[in-house]
């Protein structure tokens, strides 16, 4: 495969596609039919993203949509101008003249691992979306789980996270976990929303133009009673207990701002926690070339896409979560635009004007209803008040909140990269990427903002020049 | 449901399923912790099961700061725990 640089002849691919969730494998399906040489660059061994995460032989069962993926895994073996690039993780991508070098280690040889160049003229980033993660008293014990965490350990390797566990954050997502656990035989003590989803109900429109959505949510209220598990709204996870594992929460009530009401705190046995509070889109690529961003109704930072899914830079086109927090359906119709206009501009086919009118159609009903989405589970900034001045914000560089507090009244820092300097939240091994959220909103906080991050605050936490982690011989080009 | 495939943790064979992340396996046999971070000595096992968090390193036939939720295991296998930085070997 001409994949080296000593190898003549320009790009090697028309399009590369980073990323083979629904959006990307969407996408590089589209590109390669319309006649794009297209390479589809992931880091798992199989296809599907966090969404179908999946084990060799899974016949779906407890996944969504999953004869979709089996049309598109099928069209990634049998489309001819598509190769797939199983076990290839990104770290670095340059523009180059007449198109972008993709910088991708090679997952799969442990040994002597090399880095290996991708080139292509026209690149889709998919790169998706990861938990988002607020921190409170006991979220570092061994035990408590990101939701996705959780949900990972089973769908992908068939492990239960603990006998009685404890489901928390705020977002629908919160609900297929319980299930999902619950099926596979765990007792879920309560799923804690801390927000108040009845906010839904300000959006008739986006409800009633997305009835599927709404059959889905109500397929897995339907399971949470049958398995009895109850469901709390206004309440969640405060603190988890343990010495070298967690053994209990303390779930609370909340006000309309997350403030905890005095006197509601109930303790829970449980030996597994597992919560989210929505997702951060993994925004480090299109930073790195340059691509404009902005603060999404969620407000997470996202890549900016025009109408043909066309990011700020040349070349570079963006699909599902990565340019805006929406669910699968609405990731695989950004993702098929996004191959149907970048095979356009890559080699000049002209998409058919019908179905990529029915797709805008759908992407336009699928956005609307991920904003009303947005807006009955925002964040609000109560959280700060589960903290003690010891919890822990940084789980990496194990820096405490009252460490960050320091480098703002003690050092004078104003926002939230000025935090990261001072104080070293966001500089360890995951470089911010679990902690970067919460550190831009006590930034927002302690400059008097009431806890809401800006564009800014989070586009500070959120560059990393090196999206994974290469050793030295990589980067000197061993 | 092992597939006859398992892997060496400290003194213990831990068994695992082709395809199963270390990870995985140990917490199936019952693992929660497996590393104690750098300045506070805390235990730490998965946090986010897909790679992002690097909480639940390993070292791996002898290759340190692996991450236990993305390796798969291999029969025969050695994982260790890692304490700190994760390079005892150039501690003096």
């Amino acid at each position: 495969m001409p994949t080296s640089p000593a190898e003549p002849g320009g790009a090697a691919w028309d399009i590369a596609v980073l990323g083979a969730g629904p959006a990307g494998l969407a996408a590089a399906a589209a590109a390669a039919r319309a006649g794009a040489r297209t390479a589809l660059v992931d880091s798992a061994p199989r296809v599907g993203g966090q969404y179908w995460r999946h084990r060799e032989g899974d016949r779906g069962a407890g996944h969504h949509h999953w004869p979709v993926l089996r049309g598109l895994r099928d069209a990634v073996r049998g489309l001819d101008r598509l190769d797939y690039l199983a076990g290839h993780a990104v770290w670095h991508e340059e523009r180059t003249p007449g198109g972008f070098t993709v910088h991708a280690t090679d997952a799969q040889e442990t040994e002597g691992q090399r880095s290996r160049e991708i080139r292509c003229r026209t690149l889709i980033i998919a790169t998706g979306a990861y938990d988002r993660q607020l921190p409170f008293p006991g979220w570092t014990l061994p035990g408590v789980y990101t939701a996705g965490g959780a949900q990972a350990l089973l769908k992908g390797h068939g492990v239960t996270v603990g006998r009685r566990a404890v489901v928390a954050g705020t977002g629908p997502f919160l609900l297929p976990v319980a299930v999902a656990l619950a099926g596979a035989g765990v007792a879920v003590a309560g799923v804690f929303e801390a927000g108040s989803p009845a906010g839904f109900r300000r959006h008739p429109a986006a409800i009633a133009g997305n009835p599927g959505k709404l059959i889905e949510g109500a397929g897995y209220l339907a399971a949470l009673l049958r398995h009895r598990i109850p469901y709390r709204t206004r309440t969640t996870v405060v603190a988890a207990h343990g010495t070298d594992r967690v053994t209990a929460v303390t779930v609370a009530r909340l006000d309309a701002d997350w403030r905890v009401l005095p006197g509601t705190g109930q303790r829970l046995d449980c030996d597994a926690v597992a919560v989210g509070y929505g997702f951060t889109p993994q925004v480090e690529i299109p930073l790195q070339l340059g691509c404009a961003t902005r603060l999404d109704g969620d407000g997470s930072l996202v890549a900016a896409a025009d109408e043909d899914q066309r990011g700020s830079v040349p070349g570079v086109y963006l699909a599902g979560e990565v340019c805006g927090v929406g669910g699968a359906a609405l990731a695989l119709a950004e993702g098929e635009l996004a191959g149907l206009h970048a095979a356009q501009a890559s080699i000049g086919a002209r998409p058919d004007r019908a179905p990529a009118a029915r797709l805008r159609r759908r992407r336009s009903g699928l956005r609307a209803f991920a904003a009303a989405m947005h807006d009955a589970h925002p964040v609000r900034p109560g959280w700060t008040g589960w903290l003690t001045g010891d919890t822990q914000v940084c789980r990496c560089e194990e820096v405490s909140l009252d460490e960050v507090r320091r480098s703002v009244t003690d050092l004078g820092a104003r926002d939230a990269r000025t935090i990261k300097l001072l104080a070293r939240p966001g500089m360890g091994l995951c470089q911010g990427r679990v902690c970067g959220y919460a550190t831009a909103c006590l930034a927002a906080d302690l400059r008097g903002h009431a806890g809401l991050p800006s564009a800014d605050d989070l586009r500070g936490l959120s560059a990393r020049p090196i999206a994974q982690p290469v050793t030295l011989g990589q980067l000197a080009g061993d | 449901m092992s597939d006859g495939l398992w892997f060496i943790f400290g003194d213990r064979e831990i068994p695992a399923e082709s395809g199963q992340s270390i990870g995985a396996a140990l917490i199936a046999a019952g693992y929660r912790s497996w590393r104690t971070t750098r300045h506070g000595g805390a235990p730490r096992g998965i946090f986010c099961g897909i790679g992002v968090c690097f909480d639940c390193l390993v070292t791996v036939n002898g290759r340190s700061s692996q991450r236990a939720c993305l390796t798969e295991a291999a029969h025969g296998d050695r994982v260790e725990p890692q304490e700190g930085a994760g390079r005892a070997d150039l501690a003096c």
